[in-house]
């Protein structure tokens, strides 16, 4: 086939716009560079990728390797020297105060009914009870007379483990009605459900109330489930995600750990339904 | 370029593009057996099908239930849908005037080209809550049938439509002319030889609804069980790999794996299946 310059033209634009691209790219490196480490919680995993992935958007020379394996190996690696930064999603212990930790975010939960639902307040035990099935029906806790419709969350969602660890329950005492994966499901299924009860984030119940979804987020033991709650702590269900590191940190564990902590990172933070901490 | 060495160029093209097809299945094969092999290796089969639940980060792995949930909404959804899209499709063809067919055609095709998402939404807006009114909750394996029986009907009904314009027209022609009646022509005439595309077509959206994914994870329920009644909850394999893969790790992402191991055979068996009646309806014409 002869060369047809009038076909390949295009193909030869677009070569020329890449080779722009890399060029320019290749011009923003900056001295940051090398390998970080970082290992713990798979709850705070999925949004520390994320952080990663911008993170290494803005300094092409790092490459940032996310482990999971749960708290105490983030906490074991750490203190080992295996890895730069932890990932410890809960407050750290007295005995480990040779560690630093760095909150970058709070997981709540708040409990949510439908809007038309009479019950406001619940307490802690009336919540077990619910769960439990050992409390079918909403009369019982001044509500309709109507059997209640429990929404559990599915095996493995970090919800789900705070709401088990709080009521001190194992997820095979609960007796559910139905099993959700994502916050917005429930939402969107108790928002449908005049009789069911759902745990969701605290970030994604608020959201929706906003944008004006028939929801309703229960008290619990008096505490409005609310992110300003949260973040005062006294609001009981709830947990910080910590970042931990040891001793001096590298320049490249410092830059990554304020880049989380810095509003830039926020809006990742709400995306995954956690609450950032705004330090000033 | 001579004809003959366009030929032999396409023959290898066409090749080439059917190794590439078969290699995937086989690649696909690979790599769950090698995902799921954590879990293969360390339980024992029966513990699938004896364990009393699902509790996979307590190393429990009761998958039956799950395989039992994706069959039943598939076969409800497909009991609905086949007599409902076949008798449509011959209303359509023979019996319906003109101008409500080219209404019927406009409205399956516009039906048949709706995402998913959008029925399974439909489905938590609509049917869920009208449930709710016979038995609470409302989400169970009735509402999964419904909403995957909506979502197959159409290309059911389009398949049958198209099978039918195939038959041939002159065994028509000639029945009429026998003063043969409309009823005993379809009978006998053009459901005789629509049988193996019908067949066809209700076998690719059978594998379709079993593979079905989103709208039953959201009108279904998700609880895993072995269900009592039609209103009660059940998991699909395919809702069981969706709600739990985000967040599961080792021996339970192998555990999902296997789901879709399981899941990969099921629909294996289900065209052996369609490939033995189709054998048999031969050999019976």
């Amino acid at each position: 086939m002869p060369f047809n310059f009038r076909v390949m033209l295009p193909v030869i634009v677009v070569f020329f716009l890449m080779s722009c691209g890399s060029e320019q790219s290749a011009n923003h490196t900056n001295a940051l560079s090398g390998k970080l480490i970082i290992t713990g919680s798979s709850t705070i995993a999925p949004l520390a990728s994320e952080l990663a992935k911008k993170f290494e958007k803005s300094h092409p020379l790092v490459k940032v390797d996310v482990q999971t394996g749960g708290s105490s190996r983030g906490i074991a690696d750490v203190k080992r020297k295996v890895s730069q930064i932890g990932m410890v999603s809960r407050t750290l212990k007295e005995s480990e105060s040779d560690l630093s930790g760095h909150v970058i975010a709070k997981d709540g939960i708040s409990i949510i009914v439908h809007k038309d639902n009479p019950v406001n307040s619940l307490t802690s035990d009336q919540v077990k009870a619910i769960f439990q099935g050992k409390i079918s029906h909403w009369n019982s806790i001044d509500g309709n007379n109507e059997k209640i419709t429990v929404i559990n969350k599915a095996e493995g969602r970090s919800t789900l483990e705070v709401f088990l660890k709080f009521f001190q329950l194992k997820n095979r005492e609960i007796k559910p009605d139905i099993i959700i994966g994502d916050n917005e499901q429930g939402i969107k299924l108790v928002s449908h459900n005049k009789n069911a009860i759902a745990y969701v984030s605290i970030g994604t119940a608020e959201y929706s109330k906003h944008l004006g979804i028939n929801i309703k987020t229960i008290a619990l033991d008096g505490v409005e489930a609310t992110t300003a709650n949260l973040i005062n702590g006294t609001f009981p269900l709830s947990r910080e995600l910590n970042f931990i590191t040891q001793g001096k940190r590298s320049k490249l564990a410092s830059a990554f750990l304020d880049y989380s902590l810095s509003p830039a990172a926020f809006s990742t933070i709400k995306e995954f339904g956690f609450v950032p901490i705004d330090t000033r | 370029m001579s004809p003959l060495t366009r030929d032999r160029y396409l023959h290898y093209v066409l090749k080439f593009f059917a190794c590439v097809s078969i290699l995937s299945l086989f690649f696909i094969i690979f790599f769950l057996v090698t995902e799921s092999w954590a879990i293969i290796e360390s339980t024992p089969a029966s513990k699938y099908i004896l364990d009393d639940a699902w509790h996979p980060t307590d190393g429990e792995f009761f998958l039956l239930p799950m395989i039992v949930g994706s069959l039943f909404v598939m076969i409800g959804a497909m009991l609905l849908s086949i007599p409902v899209g076949i008798f449509t499709a011959v209303l359509w063809q023979f019996y319906a005037p003109a101008w409500f067919s080219s209404i019927l055609e406009r409205i399956v095709e516009v039906l048949s080209g709706i995402p998913s998402v959008v029925y399974g939404f439909w489905g938590i807006m609509i049917i869920v809550p009208l449930l709710a009114k016979f038995q609470a909750p409302g989400t169970s394996l009735l509402a999964g049938i419904i909403v995957l029986t909506l979502i197959v009907l159409p290309t059911i009904t389009l398949v049958a439509n198209s099978v039918f314009q195939q038959v041939n027209k002159l065994h028509i022609q000639n029945a009429i002319a026998l003063g043969l009646s409309r009823f005993t022509i379809i009978r006998h005439i053009i459901f005789p030889q629509a049988k193996r595309g019908l067949l066809t077509g209700v076998i690719l959206q059978a594998g379709r609804a079993i593979g079905e994914t989103l709208a039953v994870l959201m009108v279904c329920g998700n609880v895993v069980q072995i269900p009592g009644s039609v209103f009660e909850p059940v998991r699909t394999l395919t809702s069981n790999i969706a709600l739990e893969m985000a967040y599961a790790m080792d021996i339970h992402r192998s555990a999902l794996f296997l789901s879709g191991l399981v899941l990969m055979l099921v629909v294996f068996m289900l065209i052996l299946m369609t490939e033995r009646m189709k054998f048999t309806s031969d050999n019976s014409l």
